[in-house]
């Protein structure tokens, strides 16, 4: 007893700094590995390119040509694939963050500058010189929208074309989200054809091939080169009023690469009236229908066609599962200890200044209650896509549970041990390490766990904004109803999750005196 | 030692504690008794410096009481609650010293002066590294007392120190309170609202109601020539219970 032990607190300050450590020693690690990973450059490295593609198969496909023609031209190359929507990657493309893209002439007029009134190519060009950007010369489909119905159906109501509909207000529609908000997209064609239905649902574009299948409702919008058209034995119905704009197939890139990568460009516009409707349908089918991989269906056109021989590799998915793996712990491990170094000092303060704790805590709300998804999109403006901005929105989603929690956990600590602190004459900053902290512990430590779970949680959403991860398999597993794809990504989420929760009790069990941890338990 | 001159306190609306004058000699073991709500915890929580008058001034030592000093003066006070106010995340040795760690005691002296503290208090020494949670009541209340002594403060403030513990520890431990500031001759400042505990440990003996001293003496003036017929009502409500018991027989 003369020689005093190690005290609680000198313990509990070990246990944080051995997990501080462990946690920054791990983030570092993952950070040294994905530089590495980027850092794999052929020969000269003049310029790093990235493509990206949207949410569908064929958007795919062609952002694979694109990657695969860049490697070709001796660039370093990224495949951003299946960004979460038209705006991403225009915004994308408008800020540098991808270099081109494959996107469709109608979508730009009626969607993207629909503001602007643009009457044909010579002024969409302009419009789009305007902004550093380039169009080259139409891939040789047109994709348009049409409007399915099972062809039983359409021989049973008899229906040919568009207006048919009209006879039939009691028909249920199952739209593309995208396509329920569209300036083209249903408001303009409801309008346009005086269409009565009022029973019309947004899905995804691929589970609504399943709903109409099923049953679930009689008509979708379908893109003409989809697969799944003859798959499902589906017709479309005739755009008689010319509703539809043409939906060609171009590839748009950024003005300053035919400076900065002509050998790229030129490879680019070999593509130009290459690909007619049934080959890209075909093209589509590959990969929807047959599973085969999107590189390797690109592969084979470029070969064939453009008799360009590619060398690519499909990674295997042990190669897919590590690299979404450091994604995804990356995002988790960067937003999350950030999260906690701004969180617990915001909630001292809360809980010290009472009219602050109105602000701090009302703002954390309000943070939470904005979508997770729209929230990664919020992003996009600010800093782009990728990492960093997923990163600074899972932040921002895991500062409430740990802001409200530590607020709370000094809250609860009784007044009598509080007064008996201040009564001792220790100073309040020493209070507030030597005793309220740590009687907080509990409270802040379940925040930081509620924190974690939901951020590995929402950290699958993150693909959509091209931070990959394990939403990654998660998107292409939808896109392709693939549902052992989906667990690729589902499975090792839920399980971080869980793991993330045992590190911090064991946390929780290292800084616990046995006294607080067993009065509860 | 301690001087309030015109001291008043309001918690919002309500008047805690009218203007007041008193004065607490060293040495002296000064007991405040009243009903709940009389105001007599609000004083000593003025004295620590937990709370701050709405008007009048207090000295300690000669040295006005301000919240710039409070925390050095703090230091010069020991402070025991009914509860024991005890850290539950830390033993018992760290709640003793952790002031005087703080401080950067020599490390021999803190050993040194928790082992005497022990035997002063009558704390087992095997407890020392036990937390509060693993001990009694009473035991707590030795520990609390241990911790108030530590820096061997020129006052000591006691609020309802024994409240909460049953008859016969409460006994015990208002024999060895007595004890302790017989030998340790400390001033004392004690809140209590058992007359009988305050007779026995008190020098002089406050009696409050609704915020305001109504008479200060001995526990004999109190008896003899009270000021009002309060007092009288306030010491037979606590009459010895074998009085109590003979009156309500007849």
């Amino acid at each position: 007893m003369m020689l005093r032990k190690a005290t609680e607190i000198t313990m509990a300050d070990q246990v944080i700094r051995w997990a501080l450590q462990a946690f920054v020693l791990l983030g570092s690690l993952l950070l040294v590995c994905s530089a590495s990973n980027a850092a794999e450059t052929p020969n000269d490295p003049v310029l790093q390119m990235t493509v990206g593609s949207k949410a569908f198969t064929e958007s795919v496909i062609l952002g694979e040509m694109l990657q695969l023609l860049t490697r070709q031209g001796g660039i370093k190359v990224e495949h951003k694939r299946q960004l979460g929507g038209t705006r991403v990657l225009w915004n994308a493309l408008l800020s540098g963050e991808i270099h081109a893209y494959a996107e469709y002439t109608g979508t730009l007029l009626q969607e993207i500058l629909v503001n602007e009134y643009l009457q044909g190519e010579a002024e969409l060009r302009q419009a789009l010189a305007a902004r550093g950007l380039k169009m080259m010369q139409p891939l040789g489909f047109n994709n348009t929208y049409a409007i399915g119905v099972k062809t039983e159906l359409a021989e049973q109501l008899k229906l040919r074309t568009i207006s048919d509909l009209k006879q039939h207000p009691q028909l249920v529609f199952g739209f593309a989200a995208e396509f329920m908000d569209r300036a083209d997209g249903w408001p303009g064609l409801k309008q346009h054809y005086q269409l009565p239905q009022e029973n019309v649902r947004g899905l995804n574009h691929d589970l609504a091939y399943r709903g109409i299948a099923s049953g679930a409702f009689h008509a979708t919008d379908l893109y003409s080169t989809d697969a799944e058209i003859e798959y499902y034995n589906l017709q479309s119905l005739e755009d008689d009023l010319d509703y539809f704009p043409v939906y060609n197939a171009v590839i748009l890139y950024r003005a300053d690469l035919d400076e900065r990568a002509p050998g790229v460009v030129a490879l680019f516009k070999q593509l130009g009236s290459r690909i007619d409707a049934s080959t890209m349908s075909k093209m589509n089918a590959q990969v929807k229908l047959n599973g085969e991989s999107e590189t390797a269906v690109a592969a084979r056109f470029l070969a064939k066609t453009l008799n360009v021989s590619v060398d690519f590799q499909v990674q295997t998915s042990w190669q897919r599962f590590w690299q979404n793996t450091v994604e995804h712990l990356l995002l988790v491990i960067v937003s999350l200890s950030a999260a906690i170094v701004v969180a617990i000092p915001l909630g001292i303060l809360a809980a010290r200044r009472e009219r602050l704790a109105h602000i701090v805590l009302g703002m954390s709300s309000i943070v939470q209650t904005i979508p997770s998804l729209a929230l990664f999109v919020f992003m996009i403006p600010l800093l782009g896509i990728g990492g960093p901005p997923a990163m600074v929105a899972l932040f921002l989603y895991s500062l409430l549970p740990i802001v409200r929690n530590t607020y709370a956990g000094l809250k609860d600590i009784p007044a009598a041990i509080v007064e008996s602190a201040q009564a001792l004459g220790l100073p309040s900053h020493v209070r507030l390490r030597m005793v309220e902290l740590p009687l907080a512990t509990r409270a802040i430590l379940a925040g930081i766990k509620t924190s974690a779970v939901l951020n590995v949680g929402t950290a699958t959403l993150a693909a959509l904004i091209g931070a990959g991860g394990y939403g990654q398999p998660i998107l292409t597993g939808i896109r392709l109803d693939d549902m052992s794809l989906i667990l690729q990504g589902a499975v090792p989420a839920a399980a971080l999750a869980l793991l993330a929760q045992g590190f911090f009790e064991l946390i929780e069990r290292g800084l616990l005196p046995r006294t607080i941890r067993t009065k509860t338990s | 030692m301690l001087t309030f001159s015109q001291v008043s306190k309001y918690y919002g609306e309500a008047q805690a504690l009218a203007p007041l004058d008193l004065d607490v000699a060293t040495g002296e073991s000064l007991l405040l008794i009243g009903p709940s709500g009389c105001g007599k915890s609000t004083l000593l929580r003025l004295i620590a410096g937990l709370i701050q008058p709405d008007s009048g001034t207090m000295t300690f030592e000669g040295e006005l009481l301000s919240s710039e000093n409070i925390q050095l003066i703090r230091q010069r006070m020991g402070y025991v609650i009914q509860e024991g106010g005890l850290f539950p995340h830390l033993s018992v040795q760290d709640n003793v010293t952790v002031m005087a760690r703080y401080l950067r005691r020599d490390a021999t002296w803190i050993d040194a002066r928790l082992v005497e503290l022990a035997n002063l208090v009558q704390l087992p020494e095997a407890l020392i590294t036990r937390f509060p949670a693993e001990l009694s009541g009473g035991q707590r209340q030795r520990v609390s007392l241990m911790r108030a002594l530590m820096l061997d403060p020129d006052l000591l403030l006691l609020d309802e120190p024994l409240g909460a513990l049953d008859p016969m520890i409460r006994y015990q431990l208002q024999q060895d309170l007595k004890a302790i500031f017989t030998q340790l001759d400390k001033t004392v400042v004690m809140v209590t609202h058992d007359i009988a505990e305050a007779a026995y440990l008190g020098h002089r003996l406050v009696l409050m109601r609704d915020g305001c001293v109504v008479q200060s003496g001995s526990f004999k003036d109190l008896c003899h020539s009270p000021v009002e017929p309060f007092v009288e009502q306030f010491i037979a409500a606590q009459r010895d219970p074998m009085a109590r018991l003979t009156e309500v027989l007849q």
